[in-house]
């Protein structure tokens, strides 16, 4: 993004935070969050400014700010800032309050209990009382992306050819060929650590961020990442009981609360595998480098999954 | 292999380290030979792991909910979960993806 359009972002922000004429003393300065193609953030004292792809779904993002808004989702989902549709440089803008992100130099005190009650609680939050109509949750669209994305960089051909066929192996709708399977739920749709925020900053409870690709869906696919950092060998064991005893204790509707959950993760665990596999080699790949030891751990996973064929959610082919 | 029951394929998965078959018709499961003593034994050891340790002549203590079957990764998992790369935050690139989609 252009340097004129963060001047304007942060513009932007500086206005949401004090209003159009007011003067300023703010004592930090402006800082960029994020800039990337399909989202830059700007902070400006307690406010945050983020310009949205430019090809984002009008309708559906509005969609989303409205679940964001809505009451019930109040002490799980962030609330934007009430003002009016904007856009910058062709690229939707939303403002919102500023929250304390987890810490990036300090992983391992990551909040997993928050993170899997606030899924749960995103999870069992009653579609019928929400403003629709809602759209689909891009989980799976993303994945896809990101096999897209790794074929566009031409990879060396032992290397696609591992990802290519965990991908090929996947059922349709974690491709998002067809609609997922099960009741639809409230879900994220892109869960990870940069996903939580306290607010009110610093000590308030936490929160989750970033509606781009909330939406309805399979739930399983919210618990997918970090299953998948699991299964690859990358997430602690006991970080992952963390987060899923957490889902689990607050009653999320995704995984069988006495039962093996691994049935219903195993498909979006690969998939969610695969998608991060893809983003690692089409990111070494343009960057003509060799994988490091943490994706090569997930392309050892999507190798070994050719020999085990993914499984069938229990009652599915009865 | 064909399912005795209904004739549909089996699966072979990966249960705790045991293959079990699994129809994919009537979702039936075959076991081989030593297999069943397998999976008992499996029980018993992670029976025993349970705190608090059950006075001889009660009951044995019930399954704590979570631990048994979320703690097993899948079969395409990484061997020996807890000793591979487990916990490397300090490993800069894990660290990274944990931030981003």
């Amino acid at each position: 993004m252009t340097t004129s359009v963060i001047r304007e972002l942060t513009a932007t922000a500086r206005a949401a935070a004090h209003g159009p004429y007011a003067e300023c003393a703010c004592p930090a300065r402006p800082a960029v969050l994020a800039d990337r193609a399909d989202g830059t953030v700007v902070r400006h004292g307690g406010t945050v400014a983020k310009a949205h792809a430019p090809d984002a779904d009008r309708e559906g993002l509005a969609a989303r700010l409205a679940v964001a808004a809505h009451p019930a989702l109040a002490s799980v989902l962030l609330a934007p800032l009430d003002l009016p549709a904007a856009e910058l440089d062709g690229r939707p803008v939303t403002c919102w309050p500023h929250g304390t992100p987890v810490d990036p130099e300090a992983p391992q005190d990551a909040p997993w209990e928050a993170a899997g009650a606030l899924l749960a609680r995103l999870h069992a939050t009653p579609v019928e009382a929400l403003p629709g109509p809602l759209p689909e949750m891009r989980g799976p669209h993303k994945a896809a992306l990101a096999v897209d994305r790794m074929r566009r960089t031409r990879p060396p051909e032992a290397v696609a050819a591992v990802v290519e066929g965990a991908w090929s192996a996947l059922p349709p709708w974690a491709r998002a060929e067809s609609a997922p399977p099960g009741p639809p739920h409230l879900c994220h749709g892109d869960l990870h650590l940069g996903q939580l925020v306290r607010h009110p900053a610093p000590h308030g409870p936490w929160h989750l961020i970033d509606v781009d690709d909330l939406g309805l869906g399979n739930p399983a696919w919210d618990l997918a990442r970090p299953a998948a950092w699991y299964a690859a060998g990358l997430l602690a064991p006991d970080d992952w009981l963390r987060f899923i005893g957490a889902y689990g204790a607050a009653h999320g509707p995704a995984v069988p609360s006495d039962a093996d959950p691994w049935p219903v993760l195993d498909v979006p665990a690969r998939a969610l595998t695969v998608q991060t596999a893809a983003l690692a080699v089409a990111k070494a790949t343009a960057a003509r480098r060799e994988l490091d030891e943490a994706e090569l751990a997930l392309l050892d996973a999507c190798d070994r999954m050719a020999a085990v064929p993914p499984e069938l959610p229990a009652g599915a082919a009865k | 292999m064909q399912c005795p029951k209904c004739r549909a394929p089996m699966q072979t998965y990966n249960r705790n380290g045991v293959q079990i078959e699994q129809c994919n018709g009537c979702r039936g499961i075959f076991l081989d030979y030593g297999e069943l003593e397998a999976l008992t034994r499996l029980e018993s050891q992670w029976a025993q792991q349970a705190p608090p340790a059950a006075p001889p002549a009660a009951p044995a203590p019930a399954p704590a909910p979570q631990a048994y079957p979320a703690a097993q990764p899948p079969a395409w998992g990484a061997p020996q979960p807890g000793h591979g790369h487990h916990g490397h935050y300090r490993h800069q690139s894990f660290g990274r993806m944990l931030f981003s989609s």
